[in-house]
């Protein structure tokens, strides 16, 4: 896929992860960061209770969304479908999806303490929501831990899946462990019936969910590519060693 | 009032999603180079 600019000369138009397309929704993303920021920190007032440290809510929840109920669940189906179908595509959606993940679930509970602190006393309590998030992390780490294991690459893929559908199974733990269980954590905060919030906090607060699922959009089609390049590159070698050996059987 | 965990909340979120965006598109960059043009999209293969 090659480009003519303006000034005539070519421009490889796949010779980066980004597009016409990404690009758009990336200024769209960088530029909702910028509001969201002014309205997290600067417009919306103080909670009654909580005062500023409220102000976490606004990438803390965005984050837990994208990570748990969002990235990994395309993990879910990715692996599944690579199981059923065994689908490159989807092996590799799946791999990228739970990267991502993974940094927005570690970015969760590092501003999930940043938060305790000033309301519960501690930056950390073995309560159920945060002992089950943690151990979410630790089965996505241990799946990406897998994904580049040296071995057969179907061997390998293979186990990554069966991984990533056992991973989910604790999410459903995550879910409910503060209705299952006593929590220090608050229950849920957003429920469509009774938000619990008005004005402008409601809006900053659903504001900064739609960015962060934009935001995670634009990461995943990137690094799907990256993935796919991977792929190609592991393939093209192999091409390449296939060859050189037929040739070394013919001379 | 707690500014003192809220502000660092903020710059590990810029911190930890700029840091990744950076790699991504760079490491995107470098493995792009090593392909033939019609390998390198998963539409285009």
């Amino acid at each position: 896929m090659t480009t003519i600019d303006t000034a005539g000369s070519t421009k490889d138009a796949t010779a980066t992860t980004g597009s016409k397309g990404t690009r758009m929704l990336g200024a769209v993303v960088a530029v909702g960061f910028v509001a969201l920021a002014a309205l997290a920190l600067f417009i919306t007032p103080p909670e009654a209770t909580q005062r500023d440290a409220f102000r976490l809510i606004y990438i803390h929840v965005p984050s837990a969304i994208v990570s748990l109920y969002i990235a990994f669940s395309i993990t879910l189906v990715g692996s599944i479908m690579y199981l059923w179908k065994k689908s490159v595509f989807w092996d590799l959606m799946a791999e990228a999806s739970a990267e991502i993940g993974v940094i927005f679930l570690g970015l969760t509970l590092i501003t999930g303490m940043l938060w305790g602190r000033p309301t519960w006393g501690t930056y950390w309590i073995w309560d159920p929501r945060l002992t089950s998030t943690a151990v979410s992390f630790v089965l996505y780490s241990g799946y990406l831990a897998v994904r580049r294991l040296d071995m057969d690459p179907t061997v390998r893929s293979k186990r990554a899946a069966i991984l990533g559908i056992v991973s989910f199974a604790n999410l459903i733990i995550v879910r409910y462990s503060v209705q299952w269980w006593d929590s220090l954590h608050q229950g849920q905060t957003f429920d469509v019936a009774d938000t619990q919030m008005d004005g402008i906090m409601l809006f900053t607060f659903v504001f900064g969910v739609i960015v962060m699922n934009l935001f995670f959009g634009w990461l995943l089609i990137h690094r799907f590519r990256v993935a796919w390049l991977e792929h190609q590159i592991a393939d093209v070698g192999l091409t390449e060693a296939i060859e050189a050996r037929r040739r070394e059987g013919v001379s | 009032m707690h500014w003192e965990f809220v502000i660092p909340g903020y710059i590990v979120a810029v911190v930890v999603l700029g840091t990744y965006v950076l790699a991504t598109v760079k490491r995107g960059r470098r493995l792009s180079k090593q392909l033939p043009e019609g390998k390198r999209r998963f539409l285009d293969a």
